[in-house]
């Protein structure tokens, strides 16, 4: 194919696909993403769809978007605002163009720009004739009927037809990112294996982008995003919720267990029930119980049966499963839940991201009720944090939180995967003693924990329950000492956990005049803004944290290091407020946001420059 | 039903009522009938010929729910109403255990209500004894969703005003494969019921009449008491004509759409007009008609209501397991990691 002149050569580009949510604008950048991964590009997505399945056609609120970032550098992050636009309608072009940068190139489906649509989607007047697209260079490309023109004299209905257009945007972009079709043309050929006419088809509109892109004189230069230098080995491309799901079967299989999973769909973590659901063959046993609490009671029944065992669930399900965990920290045993963050309060912003979790996972039950709790950094870490929690658990006896959220979960990037021989170990305590000596509650001495006694097991019958324990024998007791005693033993078994645990590793120097602070799935946005100042010289260094209870040992001594602290957070300052009460010494500032929207890296340098001044 | 006894396996050694006693204080206040309920399962044990580490009792709250404390079984005392969940997973972790809820009528009923119809839907293969005795004991005597219609109580001093209802009709309404129906008055039937309702495959659901002597004596009076229990027990057995009666005279027969009770003798009434129970009949039609009989006007129903074949859910995670595994190609999770799209970066 020819190559127009001029062929920019960028480091990074940011691309938008957006359409109606039944346009195929998640399959369109799924397939570009992967693509541009197997041409050696580094890269992160992030798909941004709306709560409805099916909003009405042609209505803002029914938009459905996917955002990608491909580099030849180090990619954190899917970006800030986009370079490049596909809009399948008004509605895609007035939702999103908030999110292009000034110049950026938009490319219209312009048979859409007519009045009913331009109504629908709540412009007054046409925007492609208004004026109002003028910081743009806007690419009015009639995809819907180009796409029917070349599907003529198939056997496909009118409306099959239709459906091919998002394959003839696929074209163009291909062509403008010097992109080669293979990829996708075996994707369409798997896909359609038993229709081979919708195969023939999607591939036909595709070409003709493709060639409708050489062909037309308003597109700008083609764009080239070399391969980035990656480290080497072989990869995967892998999302936040299928992480978590592969992270947990993995510990399983570790330890020779079946994992149980007990859940109720909740949007964003349906998706690792569904994962999860595939993969019976390797041991798991899913159950989508009848509420979130059945969810994490079943789960806890599985494990005091001992397998390993999880539930997954967003905010509002982690309410309902409080005093259910409560009786897990009681009763001693592993479990992991995990809570895919999303938009709160109350039903809030269910497909939109946010870290307002934190103070639920760490004091959301009933009295003292300490758990371990861990937070997943980037889509891929999800299965080291997954498995991570799974081994803290069951090493502890105690159940973990493990916290990702909607950017995470439906993020995804590639993956240099790991064998199965490359992870940890996992140490089950298994109760083997002799049941003259057995007592249910007699510890570890150096973690705390107690041993896992799992019925079928001959002599080591023994009852457990929710009422408070007598130390050693497990025996119901109301003695107040004995009640202090266990609520410390409790915290301290916790409280232990940090010497099993890596300690802070800062990025950038030992001290400076600023520390950024995050944890969880802000990690991309800070790590790039302080490579980013890094660059242009300024003394700012990340501390992002993954361990949230217990912290690791060496977190006031590594913080103490800096002028300033600043904490940035999705949320209104939870872990701040947790550094301020366990640090008292230390001052922190804090950065927070609460749009249901992840860190830009503009608006993060922006702050941190401000504190520089 | 004798045709549905899988679950059974030796251990080798005889184990007795003893074996089952824990070496915890029984305290339940005196003259409660949970009493009679703990040694007829005690004595029900050794009968299941199983060995004692299979077995698993799970309860919720309420004064039934210290239950497992004194069983010498593996034992979990959990949160209220949430037992059968946690029943759920014990069993499908490890399908080999003999599984036994303990639940009283607030814990399976109100706040657990979820979770006992959810349960009895899946029939997994797990037993439930539900002592009913109509009242809040633990939490000092308010009204439960089956006690009477006018019952005055701590919270209701003015008189219930919420309709009751009963665990079997709830039991049939949600598909349930098993309900049986007991009193705590007689250890023998107890027992026996326990050990038919084990053999059962799927969600055994027992209902056990139980007497609270300090919020709600004598709830149950008359069918229990000795002037009355004779004419107001029927006990159903499978294949037997319903009779019942100080004499052994009374029967129930269908009278259009409903049952009644009729004297053998009377006019004309002779034992071949008296139904036969069937517990395996699939249409729960007359099964529920059983289970709503009352007195004054009719017997209570007491033993195997309805016990009918169909398949379990932890048999069914099973048998998709098995498929799932024999079909599979991806074998463990090196395989899967490295499954599908992958490329290598040199």
């Amino acid at each position: 194919m020819s190559k127009k002149n001029g062929t920019v050569e960028l480091d990074k580009v940011v691309i938008r696909f957006a359409g109606d949510s039944g346009d195929g604008m998640q399959l369109t950048g799924s397939q570009f993403t992967f693509t541009s991964a197997l041409l050696g590009n580094d890269l992160a997505t992030f798909p941004d769809f709306p709560a409805e399945i099916r909003a009405p056609q042609g209505t803002v609120e029914g938009v459905s978007g996917f955002q990608v970032q491909i580099g030849k550098i180090d990619i954190f992050t899917p970006g800030d605002q986009a370079d490049v636009l596909v809009a399948m309608n008004p509605a895609a072009l007035k939702s999103n163009i908030k999110w292009i940068k000034k110049g950026g190139n938009i490319i219209v489906d312009s048979d859409y720009f007519e009045s009913r649509n331009i109504q629908k989607a709540g412009f007054e007047s046409n925007p492609l004739e208004d004026g109002s697209m003028d910081d743009f260079n806007v690419i009015e490309a009639p995809i819907t009927s180009l796409t029917k023109t070349a599907l003529e004299g198939t056997e496909l209905d009118n409306k099959s037809i239709v459906r091919c257009k998002n394959m003839f945007a696929l074209g163009i972009m291909y062509w403008l990112f010097d992109r080669s079709m293979d990829q996708t043309i075996s994707f369409l050929d798997a896909k359609f294996k038993k229709k081979p006419v919708l195969a023939e088809a999607n591939k036909k509109a595709l070409h003709a982008g493709y060639n409708y892109a050489i062909t037309i004189e308003a597109l700008p230069s083609a764009y080239n995003v070399p391969a980035a230098v990656i480290e080497k080995g072989t990869y995967r491309h892998i999302s936040g919720n299928q992480a978590t799901a592969w992270g947990l079967m993995a510990a399983a299989e570790k330890i020779n267990k079946k994992l149980f999973y007990g859940s109720y769909p909740i949007t964003p973590a349906s998706d690792i029930l569904h994962e999860l659901s595939k993969y019976r063959n390797l041991g798991v046993i899913p159950l989508q119980a009848e509420d979130e609490i059945a969810a994490v009671c079943s789960a806890i029944g599985a494990s005091y049966a001992g397998q390993l065992a999880a539930t997954a669930s967003s905010g509002p399900g982690i309410a309902l499963k409080g005093e259910a965990i409560g009786l897990a920290i009681m009763a001693e045993l592993p479990l992991v839940v995990i809570d895919v963050q999303r938009g709160g309060p109350s039903t809030g912003l269910p497909t939109k991201t946010e870290q307002a979790d934190f103070n639920i996972a760490m004091f959301g039950r009933n009295s003292e009720a300490p758990c371990i709790v861990i937070a997943a950094s980037t889509p891929a870490n999800c299965f080291d944090f997954a498995f991570e929690s799974a081994r803290l658990s069951i090493e502890h006896m105690t159940p973990v939180m493990f916290l990702t959220d909607g950017y995470l979960a439906n993020g995804s990037e590639p993956w240099k995967f790991p064998k199965m021989a490359d992870l940890p170990e996992i140490k089950v305590p298994e109760a083997k003693m002799n049941p003259e000596s057995f007592e249910p509650y007699l510890r570890d001495n150096e973690k705390l924990s107690r041993y896992w006694a799992t019925p079928g097991t001959k002599g080591l019958e023994h009852r457990i329950g929710g009422l408070e324990k007598q130390d050693l024998t497990g025996n119901v007791s109301y003695d107040p000492a004995n009640h202090e005693n266990m609520v410390k033993l409790r915290a301290e078994k916790v409280d232990r956990v940090a010497n099993y645990i890596p300690e802070l590793e800062v990025i950038g120097e030992k001290s400076g005049d600023i520390l950024l602070v995050g944890w969880g799935g802000t990690y991309g946005a800070l790590l790039t803004a302080t490579r980013e100042l890094q660059a242009k010289g300024k003394k700012v260094a990340l501390a992002h944290f993954n361990y949230l209870n217990p912290l690791p040992k060496n977190t006031e001594q590594v913080l103490g290091n800096y002028d300033k602290v600043l904490v940035c957070e999705l949320n209104m300052g939870q872990f701040a407020n947790y550094l301020r009460s366990t640090f008292p010494s230390l001052e922190f500032h804090q950065y927070n946001k609460v749009q249901g929207l992840p860190f830009t890296v503009t608006e993060l340098k922006e702050t941190i420059i401000n504190y520089l001044k | 039903m004798a045709e549905n006894i899988v679950k059974d396996q030796s251990s080798g050694t005889a184990l007795t009522k003893k074996d089952f006693s824990s070496d915890q204080m029984v305290r339940w206040c005196p003259g409660c009938g949970d009493y009679a309920i703990l040694s007829a399962i005690q004595n029900a044990m050794p009968k299941l010929n199983r060995k004692k580490e299979d077995f698993v009792f799970v309860s919720g709250i309420g004064c039934a729910a210290r239950f497992p404390y004194y069983m010498n079984t593996y034992g979990f005392h959990t949160i209220h109403g949430r037992a059968p969940a946690v029943s759920t997973g014990v069993k499908l972790a490890n399908p080999d255990l003999s599984v036994w809820q303990v639940t009283g009528d607030g814990d399976a009923l109100a706040i657990g209500g979820n979770h006992f119809i959810h349960v009895l839907r899946r029939n997994i293969d797990i037993n439930i004894l539900l002592f009913n005795n109509e009242i809040y004991g633990l939490t000092k005597g308010q009204f439960s969703p089956t006690s009477r219609t006018g019952l005055v109580t701590k919270s209701t001093p003015t008189g219930v005003i919420d309709r009751p209802f009963s665990a079997g009709e709830l039991a049939v309404g949600a598909n349930g494969t098993f309900f049986a129906r007991t009193i705590d008055t007689n250890p023998k039937l107890m027992t026996d019921i326990f050990v038919e309702s084990a053999q059962h495959v799927g969600t055994s659901l027992i209902e056990i009449l139980q007497n609270c002597v300090i919020f709600n004596d004598k709830t149950h009076a008359a069918i229990t008491s000795k002037e009355t229990k004779d004419d107001f027990q029927l006990h159903l057995e499978h294949g037997k004509p319903m009779i019942f009666g100080k004499e052994k005279n009374k029967g129930i027969v269908l009278k259009g759409f409903k049952l009644e009770v009729v004297t053998l003798g009377e006019n004309g009434v002779s034992e071949d007009d008296i139904l036969v129970h069937d517990a395996s009949d699939e249409d729960p039609t007359l099964h529920m008609m059983l289970i709503k009989m009352k007195p004054p006007h009719m017997p209570m129903a007491l033993g195997i209501i309805r016990a009918v074949k169909a398949p379990t859910y932890d048999q069914q995670v099973q048998n998709q397991f098995e498929q799932v595994k024999a079909s599979a190609k991806i074998k463990s999770m090196d395989e899967l990691l490295s499954s599908g799209n992958i490329w290598t970066v040199e």
